[in-house]
């Protein structure tokens, strides 16, 4: 338990946090630019052929020449994840507040989510295919909602139902109603955990939009993209389209990321002191 | 004095309060208990682990229900007297919360009550001054030190100026410095707005100093086996701890919880 720091001006404030930031990101660049690079230097020494491995030269190049097809596919692909994953998040959250408000809800509720949580939900891809036919984006968000929904839902479950009993007595002996506990004590209590699943389902959303579509469906998106590339040996292009994949989920989680440190400010402030 | 600083009266008559009734497991917790608390009175109760002291102080607070008895708090049943909010708690643990700097951690009661903004900062401020953390009002609760946390949740407590004081070991997790500081605060300010307190504490000098009355409990089943009257008048000077008077009332406590000590193996905190 640490007493505040002593306040330092905001020159030299600002310039530790510099420093920090600098320290905290230039090792993993680094070793990410050296791996880059064995890669590359591997590719050429060894000679390995463009349909097994290609280069990260080669990879950029393609990333380059098809920038317009994979803005384009990544926008079709994140409008697939961020709407299920809104619509999973919704839904979550609408269920943990049953469950926790309904004993019955939550007894039953809580260990189909556990099992279903355990299945690979993506597979069930080519069956909402044929459900809710292929020439429609329905089927790829509601797996996406399905996938985002279960850790967002167990997080927020846990959040609404973990109070602490010296916070339970402290508003009995305030005498306040059971409307007021719910916003002064149990949402503020279950933000942290709600925002966490919501990170979870955030990666998950958008690992589960691409992968759905290598089953089939439209061919508007990144994952369509990258199964044509590779029927045609076209290695490097592939890899061109998984790359937009990465920056993709990375910007849905750096997205999470941000609301988590807007819409805990108490948490934000704690975490910087802890990481500097 | 304003109407909610009058001191109040309790009035405990012949409770008892079983856990687990009727199973293999049964506690009594506490067994025909009868305390009258005077209006403006300080009542310390002491005694070891299980004696049923904190279950007698949450009676009170009506948090939870007696198995036999009656309670009243100015001649009202417990439990109207909590939904009027006639006491204010304080706890072992701070039970601040995360999401609230510390003036809006204070604020929260008078929040309940529907204060306006402007009435409650004022509010909070002047507990934070009187538990000496007003540079910390703008700071959230992870950023200070246990012992301060105490303090701030000392503050909430008070800042709805409750006639009644329920306090169970409030100063437990304090160092021996910042403790016998918020006795003597704790002890000003009951003195100035006359409160009545009911204060649950492992320490005899703890006891001693601040109550007119100890009230000394012994265990399985939980019942009063003496109370110690103390009357050591003015204790604003430092010198209070310091008085033979005060040594021989310390002693008396100390012998009478040694007379449950000889039945029961447990360990008093004599700090």
């Amino acid at each position: 338990m640490a007493v505040a720091p002593p306040r330092r001006t905001s020159d030299s404030r600002f310039g530790a946090l510099v420093k920090t930031r600098l320290v905290q990101i230039i090792p993993p660049l680094a070793w990410g630019a050296l791996f880059l690079l064995a890669w590359e230097r591997l590719v050429i020494w060894r000679n390995i052929k463009p349909f097994l491995l290609p280069a990260p030269s080669a990879i950029w190049q393609q990333v380059l020449k098809n920038r317009d097809q994979i803005l384009q596919t990544s926008k079709a692909t994140g409008s697939n994840a961020l709407s299920g994953l809104l619509i999973g998040a919704v839904l979550a959250v609408l269920v943990a507040f049953a469950a926790q408000r309904f004993r019955v809800v939550g007894g039953l509720l809580a260990p189909i989510a556990a099992a279903v949580n355990t299945m690979p939900i993506v597979a069930l891809g080519p069956v909402f295919y044929n459900l809710f036919g292929s020439t429609s984006d329905t089927a790829r968000r509601v797996v996406v909602a399905l996938v985002a929904f279960f850790p967002i839902f167990v997080n927020t479950l846990k959040g609404l139902t973990q109070v602490e009993p010296v916070h339970e007595e402290l508003m009995r002996s305030y005498a306040a109603s059971g409307s007021k506990f719910l916003r002064l004590v149990r949402l503020p209590n279950a933000l942290p955990f709600l925002l966490t699943g919501l990170r979870i389902g955030a990666s998950l959303s958008v690992i589960a939009a691409v992968v759905v579509e290598y089953f089939g469906g439209l061919q508007n998106g990144l994952g369509n993209r990258v199964s044509s590339a590779v029927t045609s040996s076209a290695n490097a292009r592939a890899w061109a389209y998984i790359c937009g994949a990465c920056l993709l989920g990375l910007i849905f989680y750096v997205s999470a990321l941000i609301l988590e440190r807007v819409a805990m400010p108490w948490q934000a402030k704690r975490k910087a002191s802890q990481s500097a | 004095m304003s109407n909610e600083s009058a001191a109040s009266s309790v009035t405990v008559t012949g409770v008892s309060k079983v856990f687990n009734s009727g199973k293999s497991n049964q506690v009594d917790a506490l067994l025909d208990v009868s305390l009258v608390v005077k209006p403006g009175e300080f009542v310390s109760l002491i005694g070891p682990s299980g004696c049923g002291k904190s279950t007698l102080l949450r009676l009170i607070a009506d948090l939870t229900q007696p198995s036999n008895g009656v309670i009243t708090i100015n001649g009202k049943p417990a439990k109207q007297a909590r939904l009027d909010q006639d006491y204010g708690m304080a706890f072992q643990q701070a039970g601040l919360f995360d999401w609230r700097k510390v003036a809006r951690n204070v604020e929260l009661p008078l929040e309940l009550r529907g204060w306006n903004k402007a009435k409650r900062q004022a509010r909070s401020m002047e507990m934070l001054e009187l538990v000496k953390l007003p540079d910390f009002a703008d700071h959230y609760p992870w950023e200070l030190s246990g012992g301060m946390q105490q303090r701030v949740a000392i503050a909430r407590a008070l800042a709805i100026d409750p006639p009644l004081l329920l306090m169970d070991e409030p100063f437990g997790a304090l160092d021996e410095m910042t403790r016998e500081h918020m006795q003597a605060e704790l002890t000003r300010i009951c003195g100035a707005t006359g409160k009545t307190v009911i204060f649950v504490t492992h320490s005899i000098p703890e006891a001693v100093y601040l109550s007119d009355r100890v009230v000394v409990m012994s265990p399985r089943p939980g019942k009063i086996v003496n109370i110690v009257d103390v009357n050591l008048g003015d204790r604003t000077g430092h010198e209070t701890r310091e008085l033979s008077e005060f040594f021989t009332k310390v002693i008396e406590v100390r012998e009478a919880l040694r007379g449950i000590e000889l039945g029961h193996a447990h360990g008093v905190d004599e700090r």
